[in-house]
């Protein structure tokens, strides 16, 4: 019988990150963190982190200071309007791609 | 019930990868986040079309990294049966079996099987994350889309009818637990799919989940629109365990206390723009009585 | 050991010792003693299964989908509107690719309702990705049932085992059931190249683009259009599959050898009548009158309706004078669709023979030994008179 001519031909996906792409291009206004002001970096420890939290797409690290992965990061807003002590602030990218340049 | 789980303590494993096709600030996104934290790794999801489909990842990618298979609208939680069944007779009893659909998937089309596999008392978990529309389709009323919503299909007026009352309806099929999260409290969320993970035959889980495409609000205000439900009193959170019925979080804390006026909650949103002052009205009063009846039975 | 039972209990005497691990099941008539009598089994210990009473045949079909999937042995059983309220289940099988096995126990399909027995649910689900199967007798059954778990398996593609509601699926006919140990020899146990498996995760039937994209290593991996190809293409390849396991069965339980079509005098014929199902053991008594009556006249009952074994029919059929087909079905609007299958496959044939279409027994009208007498007598003798248009027979209008 000629099983192994057979293989397996179906839809079938396998875990990877970026399946839509680098969705950081997505933003048009960038996170970034006051590290005077967010709690964790400020205190030098574990807490607060309501911004790694909420994040809905898990770009942001549960670290000391947090970190914020701009690879993926829709540029939601969320971190900025739930952080506690309005550390995170929406920058233009316009400004960062004139840094870049 | 253990402790309750906080941020510090809350697990880092994250089972969702980022660069995933779901808009900025979906608010499935997050629950989906911290819900498949909760369910942990041995763990096999059942998913009927919806955002999810999309969120998942097209193929050959998928964004999840739990093993799912991905179902006909109609079937979820037969297909669900289905694994448990293969499951059993392969003595894999362990894993733990996960549908998760849309509101749509569950309170419209997915209704008989899922009515189907509670009364059968299958052994799973299933999670609704109600969006109150059909968002991945372009915003189309669903059977939970709340009275007076504007969606695609009812363009001017908004929608005539209530929202069904899905998590009463499978109550209703005496299964031992029965809860409501919202996307603005994912701690919560977090501890009730553990709490259902401890529990024999069918568990439902319903989320209160905005979409900031679909509602017509700025994607920054996912999170504060979800609280806004739960302040105002209309989108309650309770949990129906072994027949008895409590308040649980955010919801608990506003008995006996003033709560927003609804109308705070519908000027947030475009979709809300067709009601009138009369129908905000009437709905504040019934959101009044409903209260008045929890401060009555639960208050001190 | 010889039993005299009903069609049903063969069936489901097929499926208990294919040692099926998880069946589903919505009750229909006349699918129901089947199932019936596999939760029986199951009931009893005397089969190790989960039988799961599913509140429709769409989440029948959606629990044997998921059961599969996750490497379990899937079966379930239906009839006429449950089998179509299965359609879109019956897409995604194939598409999914999963070895499922179900018996279609053939009843016409509804407005109006009708309980009794033709093959419109079946043959209407021709293109589904699904195989097919006929069976004209009990043992037939049991024996189909058992091989199409190794043709499901082998070829990754689900069957669909259909006999006819009633003149098979109740009434009572020896046959013999296959020793355990027999069709453990014959029957290797399900290994699906991936079951859904935390340690290996995995997302089945996802979204597929329009294009081939590459997956998370950087290879290129098939598109939607890619996997519909190996779909049909190992279907086609089914063909053979379907004669070596048909060998393979010859071998240890000597039954068999005709793994496409079932024939009946046609030795020497110059026309033959083509059917579906167990109207062939009618039209079996219908050639011996006609063959009394000098013309040289066999039957032919195709076990194999999808995927069509045109081959199989060119060889036997390409330089006949006549090919009369008897259908209890059409394609509404055209013509019977097994007609229009077989003219397909002799169209290339140089000496192709005429081709005649009767259609009969829609919703059980009884089937009348003259009526086909007549019929095929008429195609016979005159192959001009009959036309290329479907002629019913037993209308009464």
């Amino acid at each position: 019988m000629k099983k192994e001519k057979f293989g397996c031909r179906i839809s079938h996906s396998e875990p990877g990150p970026g399946d839509g792409g680098r969705t950081g291009s997505w933003r048009v206004k960038r996170p970034v963190i006051d590290l005077e002001k967010c709690i964790p970096a400020k205190t030098k420890k574990a807490a607060c982190f309501t911004c790694w939290l909420f994040c809905p797409d898990g770009v942001i690290t549960k670290t000391i200071p947090p970190t914020i992965d701009y690879e993926y990061c829709k540029g939601c807003e969320i971190c900025a309007q739930e952080c506690p002590v309005g550390a995170i602030t929406m920058v233009e990218e316009t400004v960062f791609i004139t840094e870049e340049k | 019930m253990t402790e309750k789980t906080t941020i510090l303590n809350l697990s880092e494993d994250e089972l969702v990868h980022p660069g995933n096709r779901a808009c900025a600030g979906c608010g499935l996104s997050i629950v989906y986040r911290i819900g498949l934290k909760a369910l942990g790794r041995d763990t096999i999801l059942v998913v009927p079309p919806s955002c999810l489909t999309v969120l998942q990842g097209l193929y050959p990618i998928a964004a999840t990294q739990l093993p799912c298979l991905n179902v006909t609208f109609a079937s979820t939680a037969a297909a669900a049966t289905g694994v448990l069944g293969a499951l059993k007779a392969q003595g894999r009893e362990s894993t733990l079996v996960a549908a998760w659909a849309g509101d749509g998937g569950t309170s419209d089309i997915g209704i008989q099987a899922l009515s189907g596999a509670c009364e059968r008392g299958e052994n799973f978990i299933f999670i609704c994350y109600d969006n109150e529309a059909y968002m991945n389709t372009g915003v189309q009323r669903s059977g939970t889309t709340p009275q007076g919503v504007i969606t695609t299909t009812t363009p001017f007026s908004g929608k005539s009818q209530k929202k069904k009352d899905v998590p009463s309806i499978i109550a209703a099929h005496g299964i031992d637990y029965v809860a409501t999260a919202s996307a603005a409290y994912p701690l919560d969320l977090y501890d009730k799919i553990v709490k259902a993970k401890t529990m024999n035959g069918p568990k439902y889980i319903h989320i209160h989940t905005p979409c900031p495409a679909g509602w017509g609000f700025n994607p920054r205000f996912t999170v504060k629109i979800g609280k806004l439900a739960v302040e105002t009193g209309l989108y309650d959170l309770y949990e129906i365990e072994n027949n008895k019925w409590r308040l649980t979080g955010a919801s608990k804390k506003l008995i006996g206390k003033k709560r927003t006026p609804v109308n705070e909650y519908f000027n947030t949103q475009n979709r809300f723009k067709a009601l009138s002052d009369e129908q905000i009205s009437d709905i504040q009063k019934e959101v009044d009585i409903k209260w008045q009846s929890y401060d009555e039975t639960y208050g001190n | 050991m010889h039993i005299i039972e009903s069609g049903n209990v063969a069936a489901a005497n097929g499926v208990k010792l294919a040692n099926v691990k998880v069946i589903a099941a919505y009750p229909i008539t006349p699918q129901t003693p089947l199932t019936e009598k596999l939760s029986e089994f199951v009931d009893a210990g005397e089969m190790d299964a989960q039988y799961i009473p599913v509140e429709s045949e769409h989440s029948a079909l959606s629990v044997c989908i998921a059961a599969s999937s996750t490497g379990s042995r899937a079966f379930t059983a239906t009839s006429a509107n449950g089998l179509l309220y299965m359609n879109e289940q019956l897409h995604w099988a194939a598409g999914a690719r999963l070895p499922i096995v179900m018996c279609v126990v053939n009843r016409g399909i509804g407005s109006p309702w009708t309980v009794w027995n033709d093959h419109q649910d079946a043959i209407s689900q021709r293109d589904t990705g699904w195989i097919q199967l006929y069976c004209c007798d009990h043992q037939q059954i049991i024996d189909t049932v058992i091989q199409a778990f190794y043709l499901a398996e082998t070829v990754s593609v689900p069957v669909m085992v259909c006999y006819d509601g009633y003149i098979l699926s109740h009434t009572y006919m020896p046959f013999e059931i296959p020793k355990q140990a027999d069709v453990d020899k014959f029957l290797p146990s399900f290994k699906p190249e991936y079951a859904l498996n935390p340690n290996q995760p995995a997302n089945l039937n996802t979204v597929t683009l329009p294009d081939v994209r590459p997956d998370v290593r950087g290879d290129m991996a098939p598109g939607y259009m890619e996997i519909r190809h190996n779909l049909h293409a190992d279907m086609r390849d089914a063909i053979d599959v379907v004669g070596d396991i048909d060998k393979k069965f010859n071998q240890i339980f000597g039954r068999g050898e005709n793994p496409y079509i079932e024939t009946y005098r046609c030795d020497a014929a110059e026309f033959v009548a083509v059917c579906l199902g167990s109207l062939s053991y009618h039209l079996r008594d219908v050639v011996d009158i006609l063959r009394e009556e000098g013309i040289p006249v066999g039957v032919a009952g195709l076990r194999l309706y999808r995927p069509f074994p045109d081959q199989a029919i060119r060889d036997m059929l390409a330089d006949l004078k006549g090919v009369i087909v008897f259908e209890k079905a059409l394609s509404y609007g055209n013509q019977g669709a097994l007609f229009a299958d077989i003219k397909a496959a002799l169209y290339s044939s140089k000496n192709r023979p005429k081709v005649h279409n009767y259609i009969l027994g829609l919703g059980g009208r009884e089937i009348k030994t003259a009526h086909l007498v007549d019929a095929l007598r008429n195609s016979c003798v005159d192959t001009d008179k009959v036309g290329d248009t479907p002629v019913w027979i037993g209308l009464k209008m």
